[in-house]
């Protein structure tokens, strides 16, 4: 044992106290700096370029800084473009399908955890099955079916198939799985009602996969792109996403600045989110794998 | 009829010593199964009408010849067994976007899980300071929208964008990324690696940290390389995650549309066609019959994707 300690030590590797000498460390640091140099460059380009005036961002030979700083792309994207309007959108679907999942999913994810009752497994199981379902199999059945509901082009028809999700009482599920059945059965016991239950007892404790499951779906919801395409047919029920995929495949395509700042007004909310709730986010996805 | 039930429930839990029971009651219990249906049901109601009808919905319509015309009054809508699908393998678009889609796959799968596990091990050997930087720098891409990052990428990969320059600088003259029927594809990918890798990192990185450091430990002492123990040591008890993160990834690559929608419309001469945007463009034209086929066709890749993988790994365990 102390033989084999020394000549470890003797021979450099021992990776428990010193893991890397220090020039692999070095080269370690500098390889995964590189690495974020290269990951966050298209960012750096798409905020620099955002406040470049288009001459200069398709200009030869081009620069990283801008040469003279201008906010009149955002300007024309608010004055001309009605951006405000999609942003507008884009928050009160993401936002009302955010409050559908947390009341909705962790309602039936309580049933599913907590009562026994008749159709469970096949509840369940059609659940687990949907997950893996991608949005892509459906819109056209859908689109049908939202349209001769007479809600093509509306709220609703944005909102309607997203206020609930698979994933999430799958989540919410798997979380009040692990609250103790002892603190439902006191409560029953108690003379609590079943409603009384979930209010008082497991809601408080879900509070940690309740912000999960607001983050993923207001995340998936200000990116979500096939559904609003399809459904939202004319300019003021578009969200940020067609709005900004519309723009850049029509009669502005070329028009650098704009579709720069475009990006610049989908991407900053989310961002600035993400670095405000990053464990959330990382281990939100991370367990769930779906964004 | 369920009043006796559900008077006489309580009394009887109560009297009954054994606290394993299943919390709830009996599954039988008529009560329970209302109560519980009624927390269930906005979520059935919605799930039902939004989420499982359409799946069902879209396999009838493919072996239909629904258009867009027969939506509002589905009379003379006829059945057309497995025409639509005959006619997709009959046309070279369709082929072509099969092909692209696995192409996607093949090369984008394989090259995220590289670039992950590596990122994941870097981040994983013993480097303390500014770890929380490099995962949340290495994730930024993950959260962002696609249609915004397919627009910046559109123009750095201009001939003459950033990357070519980037090219430029280490001497290598770069193609006409998105014009060029013969790297459209790889561009796309590199793209879609760019956005993803920071999923499978993170969860190749939980992996790792389950990993027991005695192994490692005793690999070292009988004088086994770093290499030598990633490979016998690591990668095999990987597995697990190796899985899931395969699984996760074809299915998000499989049904790729966004990248040829924002960046290509799927051209070069139909190079990035994919058939998720196959499928939308049928849409377009209004044949509902071949876009749900071309829907089913995906899902059933899917399906196969994820059980070949699965039989693969638990083959190997």
């Amino acid at each position: 044992m102390t033989t084999t300690t020394t000549s470890t030590t003797q021979t450099g590797l021992d990776l428990s106290t010193h893991r890397r000498t220090p020039p692999a460390r070095l080269t370690l640091y500098a390889a995964l700096t590189a690495g974020i140099v290269a990951t966050l460059a298209p960012f750096a380009w798409m905020f620099l370029g955002s406040v470049k005036p288009t001459g200069e961002i398709v200009a030869h030979p081009s620069t990283w800084l801008p040469q003279s700083p201008t906010l009149a792309n955002f300007e024309q994207l608010l004055s001309k473009q009605n951006f405000e309007l999609y942003f507008l959108n884009s928050t009160l679907v993401a936002l009302a399908c955010v409050a559908g999942n947390l009341l909705f999913c962790s309602m039936a994810g309580y049933a599913f955890a907590k009562i026994e009752f008749l159709g469970k497994r096949f509840l369940f199981g059609l659940v687990l099955t949907m997950l893996i379902i991608p949005g892509v199999t459906t819109f056209v059945p859908l689109f049908v079916l939202v349209s001769n509901m007479g809600l093509s082009n509306t709220y609703l028809g944005l909102i309607l198939p997203f206020l609930v999700t698979p994933l999430g009482v799958f989540l919410m599920r798997q979380f009040i799985r692990d609250i103790p059945d002892s603190l439902v059965e006191a409560a029953r016991l108690d003379g609590a009602g079943e409603a009384r239950i979930f209010l008082r007892v497991i809601l408080p404790l879900c509070r940690p996969s309740l912000a999960t499951l607001a983050i993923l779906t207001f995340l998936a919801q200000w990116n979500n792109f096939l559904w609003p395409l399809v459904i939202s047919q004319t300019e003021e029920h578009y969200t940020l996403p067609v709005a900004l995929a519309l723009f850049s495949v029509g009669a502005n395509s070329t028009n650098y600045g704009l579709l720069l700042a475009g990006a610049v007004t989908v991407v900053t909310p989310i961002i600035l989110l993400f670095l405000a709730l990053q464990k959330h986010f990382i281990q939100g996805i991370a367990n769930t794998g779906i964004k | 009829m369920t009043s006796p039930t559900v008077v006489k429930a309580p009394p009887d839990r109560a009297a009954e010593p054994r606290r394993t029971a299943p919390p709830g009651g009996a599954p039988g219990s008529v009560r329970r199964t209302l109560v519980a249906w009624a927390f269930c049901s906005p979520f059935i109601v919605l799930f039902a009408t939004f989420g499982v009808w359409p799946v069902f919905s879209s396999l009838s319509m493919s072996v239909t010849d629904i258009t867009s015309r027969d939506a509002r009054t589905p009379f003379s809508v006829n059945f057309v067994g497995l025409d639509n699908y005959t006619a997709l393998f009959g046309d070279p678009t369709f082929v072509r976007a099969v092909f692209n889609t696995l192409y996607f796959v093949a090369i984008g799968i394989p090259l995220t899980m590289v670039i992950a596990l590596s990122l994941a091990v870097a981040l994983n050997s013993g480097i303390q300071r500014a770890k929380g930087i490099f995962r949340v720098a290495y994730f930024a891409p993950v959260v962002t929208s696609i249609v915004a990052v397919a627009v910046v990428w559109r123009y750095l990969y201009q001939p003459d964008g950033m990357i070519n320059a980037a090219l430029a600088g280490i001497g290598i003259k770069g193609p006409d990324w998105l014009n060029d029927p013969d790297w459209s594809m790889p561009a796309l990918i590199l793209m879609a690696v760019w956005r993803h890798f920071g999923i499978p990192m993170v969860i190749f990185l939980a992996g790792l940290q389950s990993v027991p450091a005695e192994l490692h430990e005793a690999a070292r002492v009988d004088g086994a390389t770093r290499w030598r123990a990633f490979r016998s040591i690591t990668l095999p008890l990987l597995r697990p995650t190796t899985l899931v993160v395969a699984v996760l990834l074809s299915i998000s690559y499989l049904q790729f549309f966004e990248e040829p929608f924002v960046m290509t419309s799927g051209g070069p001469l139909d190079s990035t066609t994919s058939i998720s945007y196959y499928a939308y463009q049928q849409f377009g034209f209004g044949n509902y019959g071949m876009a749900s086929a071309a829907s089913y066709v995906l899902v059933t890749a899917i399906a196969l994707l994820s059980f070949v993988q699965f039989r693969i790994f638990r083959a190997k365990a």
